[in-house]
């Protein structure tokens, strides 16, 4: 059997985060919780595979406190078949280094599998880190901002990533992690059946013994990240726009780059 | 206060949060260009299909959930809060199936309603013809036995789904000489030898429903898709929209309430000489008036659709009841709706000037609401002698 693992984080469902100005950490008491919508596409592409394979397992895992059940939970009622909870006061203050080496270490107590799937970034931490970082620590190639999968076996792949200006299209043999993006599928709605069925699962909740995570790369102690100060940064700026005809325009150019002391 | 809570269990709860997930995600951003081009919604039934709402009329040994008429009126209404044209892909093809489920016998359904119940297509209900509208005995089509098939011969119009149905459920007489008595039903399936597809209708409403003529030139059905026996035809289809009434009610009802949340919101909106126009007693209380009768209409059609359920026998007349009030108080909160938000409410920008289009057809088929108070009319008579 093949199997694709797919990683979610539950976030909350709101574009304005507050920050607690003391502790300098997000405020989320209150706020209603949903899975990281770039993860959506991680979990409607995994499903996709599947039913182009058969004869496949969808592993859907988050690391989270024991709410963060809700969202594998949905995740389910789309049509993963399994979920797992990694949760542990042990996990509380990981930074995105410690959290990819938590999740690493899920990738190998899960086993064999064919591919992982992430989101691009959450919309919370925003850091896109956690995808690369998994693939790092299982010392595999991780496939970023995927936005099309050409063709997709169980040990080969053709995909299409996002650039800054165009994408690249990359061939890929053996086990790979790939984040996604939003170009990439339109997900799906949960079915009845899918949901009733998702209450009753069960959902095994894995401690940091169970996978074998060694304390001094969890929690506050294996984060290297030190938060100092955080804060909104300011909209971007428009540039200077110069007016004229091309050597009106290059002139202008010119002045202001030199009254700039860049050139 | 937007909508009263009615005590529904955890299944029902989800089913409306499934229609209402696809309603707002999948079908508000294509409403308008599918009511204005008249596109059949294809991929949305696909939607449906996949998400288990064809499964919710059909019974469970037939890969259905089993569930009742109050499901299938809450999915209805909670779609056509959102677009009452594309919710008919919905509840048509629950009409066309209902002759099968009621009248079918053990190998009808296990051919047809499993393909009904995952949305591989969908069913239409074929009665209405040139000559027999509320006059529905007056079907002129005829079903002719040879052999071992019948051959049908005829033309049927304004068949909701009829031009994207697998499967049709279809009135023919096969006594004409015994009028009502010798209407009889055929599953007609959309490739049977002699099958057509005529008109496509440009409508008023519903427009990304699709109606279309169906004809029938020496069409061959097999004896075994005869429903029930021969002659058995009316009461068929007389069952069928005690059934399917409080669908059209819910579409009413859907249509109702999204109108009202529209003109709500405007009004809040809305500025002149100087202050949101709610201020305006004139407008609020339009405004109150739609939500109490939506509410009063809702409890109708609730009620019913639980009775039926319930499986209480004398339903027709409440059946007729819900429909007509319902769609009575779609007009009405339409055209109101369209009142409260003035020119803007004319234009195509705003979606009430559609609801009001979408709401008019439902005071007109599955029974006109003049046949409807002949039914509840007819069926107070028939109490008259227990008053003392
Ligand atoms: C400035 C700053 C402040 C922070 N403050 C807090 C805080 O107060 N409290 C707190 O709990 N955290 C805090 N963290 C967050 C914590 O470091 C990250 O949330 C976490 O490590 C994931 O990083 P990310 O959110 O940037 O995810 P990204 O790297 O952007 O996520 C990419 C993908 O990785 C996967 N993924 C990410 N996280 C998980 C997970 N937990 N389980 C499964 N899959 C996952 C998802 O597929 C996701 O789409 C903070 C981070 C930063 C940078
Ligand atoms: C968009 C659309 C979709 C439809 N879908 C279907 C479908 O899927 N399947 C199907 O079989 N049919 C369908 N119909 C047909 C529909 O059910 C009929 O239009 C309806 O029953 C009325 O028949 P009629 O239009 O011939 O009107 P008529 O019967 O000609 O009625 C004209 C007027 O006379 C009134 N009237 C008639 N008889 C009486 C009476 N005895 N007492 C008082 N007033 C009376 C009516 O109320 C109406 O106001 C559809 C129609 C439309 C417009």
């Amino acid at each position: 059997m093949k199997r694709l693992i797919v990683f979610i984080k539950q976030v909350p469902d709101t574009a304005e985060l507050r920050i607690d100005p003391k502790t300098n950490t997000m405020i989320r008491t209150g706020v209603p919780s949903i899975i990281n919508p770039f993860d959506m596409y991680a979990i409607e592409e995994a499903l996709r595979i599947k039913e182009k394979w058969g004869d496949t397992e969808v592993i859907v895992a988050t690391m989270g406190p024991p709410q963060a059940e809700e969202a594998l939970r949905e995740a389910l009622s789309l049509g993963c078949d399994k979920a797992i909870l990694l949760t542990d006061r042990k996990f509380a203050a990981s930074d995105t280094f410690a959290t990819s080496y938590i999740l690493s270490k899920a990738v190998e107590k899960i086993g064999d599998y064919n591919i992982i799937l992430t989101g691009k970034q959450a919309t919370d931490g925003d850091t896109a880190q956690v995808g690369p970082g998994i693939a790092s620590w299982l010392n595999i190639p991780s496939i970023t901002y995927v936005k099309k999968m050409i063709e997709v076996k169980s040990d080969y792949a053709k995909i299409e990533r996002l650039m800054d200006y165009g994408y690249d299209i990359i061939e890929i043999k053996g086990k790979f992690l790939m984040t996604a993006i939003k170009d990439l599928n339109e997900p799906r709605i949960p079915s009845f059946r899918g949901k009733m069925a998702a209450k009753k699962a069960e959902i095994p909740n894995w401690d940091a013994a169970y996978i074998g995570a060694e304390d001094k790369n969890i929690g506050f102690l294996g984060s290297p990240t030190r938060v100092v100060k955080a804060f909104s940064p300011p909209p971007k700026q428009g540039g200077i726009k110069t007016e004229g005809d091309d050597i009106e325009t290059a002139k202008k150019l010119i002045a202001n780059l030199k009254e700039s002391h860049l050139i | 206060m937007l909508k009263m809570k009615y005590e529904l269990t955890e299944e029902q709860k989800e089913l409306v949060a499934i229609a209402h997930q696809i309603a707002e995600e999948k079908i508000k951003p294509l409403r308008e260009k599918y009511d204005e081009e008249q596109i059949f919604p294809e991929e949305i039934i696909k939607i449906f299909g996949q998400s288990d709402l064809y499964r919710v009329f059909i019974p469970e040994e037939y890969e259905g959930l089993g569930m009742g008429v109050f499901e299938m009126a809450l999915i209805t209404e909670e779609i056509s809060r959102v677009c009452g044209g594309i919710a008919l892909a919905y509840a048509g093809s629950a009409l066309g199936a209902y002759p099968i489920i009621l009248f079918g016998n053990e190998e009808q359904k296990k051919k047809y309603l499993p393909k009904i119940a995952a949305g591989e297509t969908i069913a239409a209900f074929a009665l209405t013809e040139p000559d027999a509208g509320s006059d529905a005995g007056a079907v002129r089509t005829t079903a002719v036995k040879q052999g071992n098939k019948y051959i049908l011969n005829g033309t049927k119009q304004w068949i909701t789904n009829g031009g994207y149905a697998g499967i049709h459920s279809v009135f023919a007489s096969t006594n004409p000489s015994k009028g009502i008595r010798g209407m009889s039903t055929f599953i007609v399936e959309k490739d049977f030898k002699g099958f057509e597809i005529g008109k496509k209708e440009n409508k008023l409403g519903i427009r990304a429903s699709n109606t279309s003529e169906l004809i029938f030139n020496d069409c061959e059905v097999p004896e075994e898709n005869l429903l029930g026996k021969e002659g058995i035809g009316f009461r068929i289809a007389m069952k069928t929209f005690d059934q399917s009434r409080p669908g059209v009610a819910a579409q009413a009802l859907g249509i109702a309430q999204g109108a009202f949340e529209e003109a709500l919101k405007y009004a809040h909106q809305r500025k002149q000489f100087g202050q949101i126009i709610y201020s305006f007693q004139a407008i609020k209380f339009m405004i109150a008036n739609m939500a109490m009768k939506i509410e009063a209409a809702r409890g109708l059609v609730y009620n019913t659709a639980k009775l039926i359920d319930a499986g209480e026998k004398e339903t027709a007349g409440y059946s007729a009841m819900a429909k007509t009030m319902a769609s009575d108080v779609a007009m009405e909160v339409t055209t109101d709706a369209i009142q409260v938000l003035g020119g803007y409410g004319y234009m195509k920008e705003y979606p009430v000037e559609k609801m009001f289009r979408d709401a008019k057809i439902t005071q007109i088929y599955e029974g006109t609401n003049q046949i409807q108070r002949e039914v509840i009319a007819a069926q107070l008579s028939k109490q008259v002698s227990r008053l003392k």
